[in-house]
Formats: structure tokens, C-alpha cells, sequence
């Protein structure tokens, strides 16, 4: 397989390093270590900047506005705009627009109007509320939620855990099953976070201190049939689409922490000297450099090829699985050792280091626990049979 | 974790502010009655954390602070939002001391 770049994929990478390197990273210096979000006058200027680029709306589909680039195109922009301190969960602080919800350009023409296209606009926010206390990774045997039908209404009830920004949308797509333990059983409700019954009642915290997830209770919430994001029962297709493919952009997002701490950790081995010589020159160090050096390059090609396979409509559910799997593992290890490699810098706020160490963590487990993308692996192959 | 802070009220003087450590985490202030005036942050860029923060609040006050507490929290960041969303849930309007606050950009919380 050649994975050597096209002239304009080395174009538009040079394009998103320099901008990263010299928009985002110097407002970072003013910024609280643990901020997620610009000031509005940064955010709007940098906006219109990324809009010039022609790279405004990542993950947008070109007829709805947004950039006509391929998966492998997207993966190494999220490599690229990753590669700062707030990178992993805001990449460059979101200027980059994009649909969050990618699930919505399945809605009826009715439905867009009045919920895609504000969200594409940016004037409208939305969450996605598919894991409850009971689990996510098996959101077709986990989901307690319940909606029943009533006349022209379903009437919802249920607890929904670990959910993005519900405090602050407008709407969102919430699983509940309306069936039987089945994939066929949930269904995905788009849902006003101003209607009676809808709840945000704590914030989560976690190791990602700038960003938290939600708790949502739903009580005797009635959503209009209309308002049923697909079919009845269809509810587990949406979400798996969404597990699928987005994985592999996810998992890019880790190489680009991951490339940012090997060059620091590079850099600082050269500049800092212990017993007369630089860390550099110690083959301990040297070997944790390559070791680093191994990860990151394993991770590229397993997130580059699943993209690839994705692109060229081949199945990529075990590449997407693997992708997943070791970008997040990877990425884990070369900030854990180039945290090392700084001593006790590595663990200040002074750098961007212990960010991603407590941040990366959580990649292991979100988008599906790198135990459940084993799990996915195996099932394609033991089924597969030898080959 | 509870929602909200509910510490005992200190009082805001140099004696008891002199008492903090440099942690980063929250923190609220009362006026005499323990009607909250404003909630704030130390964080990653606080010079001497809580200690440098509520030093700073002892000498320019929010109108009619007079008391405060504080939890060491090193999810500075998201406790602190999460306490703002709580007092305006109570109270339907942020402290009369937040007035560097964006309410477009804080979320609702509707405690049970």
C-alpha cells in the first residue's frame, strides 16, 4: 500500500502546521493550562481565518458546505490540529467548525431545516445521548431508556451518563429502546433540551479538567413522532455509523499529541545535561525515543490505512477497531515517556505534558474501551477463519 | 461530591486568608449574612493558588464580601462552572460580583 501524500495533501498539512504553530499554539501562553475554549473576538478572527484556508466545516459533507477532502485527508488534518496543549479534546479550540453530529444528515428534509442546518450554521449546539449508567459499549442490550408510544407523542423515561455538553445544547439525539433487547429495539429521538422533563442534574468530573460530561435524567419526556430520527428501531444503526467511521479521526487526534511530546521530548533530551552530557546522549533516553518513535509510526499506518479502506468502500470495522486500538495505546505510552524524559517539568502545568498525560488516558476508554475494540477484532477474524 | 459548596463560612481576614496553601480549586465569598457575592477560580495561572487569590480579594473585595470558603480541586475548571450553574439554578442570576461572565456560554443545570 502507498501511503506517500499527494502534493495537495502536503500542501493542505503544511497549511494546518503552520496555523496551529502560529495562531493557536502563542494564545495558549494567555490561556488558562486546563482552558477549552478562545476568547470570542480569537475564536471569530480565527474562524474567518480556517474559512479562507477552505477548511472550514470538517466532517460536513462538500453539498452542505463543507470541505470536499477524503477520510485519509481528514485524519492527518486531525493529527496536525491536535499538536497543542488543548488539542486532544478542543482541537484548535473548535475553528475549525464541523459537524458534531454527523448523524443528523440522516433526517428528513423537514428535520434538517429546523436541526442540521442551524448546527451547521453554528448557532445551534447538540449533544449525543446513547450511554446510561448500565454501559456504552453495548448500547443495543445496555440502553434502560424507555420510550412509549402515546397517540402522537413517545414519552420518555431513563438516565443517560457521560454525555458531552447537554448542559449547553439546544438539542440533541438521545437512544431509548422502544423494543425488545435487540439492535432492532432502540430508537434515536431528537430532543429539545427546553421541553418539560428533560434534566441535566450533575456534572461529571473527570480526569479532563476543562471539559465534563453530563448526567441527564428524562422524566415523562414527550418527543413528537416527528421527531424520530430515522425508523423505529433504526436507532442502533445510527449509532454504530457513527462508532464506525468516527474512530478513525479519533484515533488521529491521539498520533498528534503523541508526535507534539516526541518532538519535545527530542528537543529537550539535545538541550538538558546530567553528568556532564546531554540526556540525548544516554542510550535509556535514546531507546525511549525510539520506542516513541515505533508507536507513533505504528499508529500512523494502522489510522492511515483504516481511512483508506473506509474511502475505497471496502468493510473497515477491524481496521477501524485496530486504528482505535493502538493510537490510543501508543499515544498513551509516548506521552508517559516523554513526560519522563522532562523530569519534573513533565508534570507541571508549566507544560502541556500533563494535560495530555491525564487526557490521553481517557482515549483508552472513550469511543469504545480498547478491551471492546479486542473484542471486535476477534470476533472478525475468529470468524473469518484462517486466511 | 455534592453540587454545591456548602463549607462553613470563613472569615475574610488576613489572619485566616494567611492560613491557605498555594492549592489550585475554587472558592466562594459571602457577605455577613452568607448570601453568596461571587465565586472564583485559582487556577493554573493563579500565583499562589487559592492563597494568592483570596490575598487578592482581601485587598479589593467584591462589594460586601465578607466571609469565604474553598475547595482544593484540581478540576478547577469544571467545578467552577458547575458552582456558577448551581447559583443560578438557586437564584436565576449569576453573583453580583461575576460580572466577567459570558451567560451565552454556561450551560443549565436543573437540580433535582
Amino acid at each position: 500500500m502507498d501511503l506517500a501524500l499527494s502534493e495537495e495533501q502536503k500542501m493542505i498539512v503544511a497549511m494546518v502546521r503552520q496555523f496551529v504553530r502560529e495562531e493557536i499554539v502563542p494564545l495558549e501562553d494567555q490561556l488558562d493550562p486546563d482552558a477549552d475554549e478562545l476568547p470570542q473576538d480569537d475564536y471569530d478572527r480565527l474562524i474567518q481565518k480556517v474559512k479562507e484556508m477552505g477548511l472550514y466545516g470538517l466532517d460536513t459533507p462538500p453539498e452542505y458546505g463543507g470541505p470536499d477532502i477524503d477520510l485519509i485527508t481528514r485524519c492527518l488534518i486531525a493529527i496536525e490540529c491536535s499538536q497543542h496543549r488543548a488539542g486532544l479534546y478542543a482541537p484548535c479550540y473548535y475553528v475549525f467548525g464541523g459537524a458534531r453530529q454527523a448523524q443528523l444528515f440522516e433526517a428528513t428534509e423537514k428535520q434538517k431545516a429546523k436541526y442540521l442546518h442551524p448546527m451547521l450554521r453554528g448557532e445551534k449546539k447538540v449533544f449525543f445521548g446513547l450511554s446510561e449508567p448500565s454501559g456504552g459499549s453495548d448500547p443495543a442490550r445496555a440502553i434502560r431508556t424507555r420510550a412509549v408510544r402515546d397517540g402522537d407523542d413517545w414519552v420518555l423515561n431513563g438516565t443517560k451518563l457521560w454525555i458531552s455538553g447537554a448542559d449547553r445544547a439546544d438539542y440533541g439525539l438521545v437512544f431509548a429502546r422502544t423494543g425488545d433487547k435487540s439492535r432492532s429495539g432502540v430508537t434515536c429521538f431528537i430532543v429539545e433540551t427546553e421541553w418539560p422533563g428533560f434534566n441535566v442534574r450533575r456534572i461529571v468530573h473527570t480526569l479532563r479538567s476543562a471539559k465534563y460530561a453530563t448526567e441527564i435524567q428524562l422524566e415523562d419526556l414527550r418527543v413528537p413522532h416527528e421527531n424520530i430520527l430515522g425508523e423505529v428501531g433504526g436507532g442502533f444503526a445510527i449509532a454504530n455509523d457513527r462508532l464506525s467511521r468516527q474512530r478513525i479521526p479519533y484515533a488521529a487526534e491521539c498520533i498528534g499529541v503523541a508526535v507534539k511530546a516526541h518532538e519535545m521530548a527530542i528537543e529537550y533530551s539535545k538541550i538538558r545535561e546530567t553528568f556532564g552530557a546531554p540526556l540525548a546522549s544516554r542510550q535509556g533516553i535514546q531507546w525511549m525515543l525510539v520506542d516513541n518513535e515505533i508507536d507513533i509510526r505504528t499508529a500512523r499506518w494502522l489510522v492511515l490505512d483504516a481511512a483508506a479502506k473506509a474511502e475505497r468502500g471496502e468493510p473497515f470495522r477491524t481496521e477501524s477497531a485496530l486504528a482505535k486500538l493502538v493510537a490510543a495505546e501508543a499515544s498513551g505510552r509516548v506521552v508517559d515517556r516523554s513526560m519522563q524524559i522532562h523530569g519534573g517539568l513533565g508534570v507541571a502545568k508549566d507544560l502541556p505534558l500533563e494535560r495530555w498525560y491525564r487526557e490521553i488516558r481517557i482515549r483508552r476508554i472513550g469511543e469504545g474501551p480498547s478491551e471492546v475494540q479486542k473484542h471486535v477484532v476477534a470476533r472478525d477474524i475468529l470468524g473469518a477463519g484462517l486466511r | 461530591m455534592a453540587v454545591r459548596l456548602d463549607k462553613p463560612w470563613i472569615p475574610l481576614t488576613e489572619t485566616h486568608v494567611a492560613k491557605l496553601a498555594g492549592h489550585l480549586g475554587v472558592y466562594q465569598l459571602a457577605d455577613a449574612s452568607g448570601d453568596i457575592v461571587y465565586i472564583g477560580v485559582a487556577g493554573g495561572h493563579s500565583l499562589h493558588g487559592l492563597k494568592g487569590e483570596l490575598t487578592q480579594a482581601l485587598q479589593s473585595p467584591p462589594a460586601g464580601a465578607k466571609q469565604f470558603r474553598y475547595e482544593v480541586n484540581m478540576a478547577y475548571h469544571t467545578r467552577y462552572v458547575e458552582l456558577l450553574q448551581a447559583y443560578r439554578h438557586d437564584h436565576g442570576r449569576l453573583p453580583a460580583g461575576n460580572t466577567d461572565i459570558d451567560e451565552r456560554h454556561l450551560g443549565r443545570l436543573r437540580l433535582g
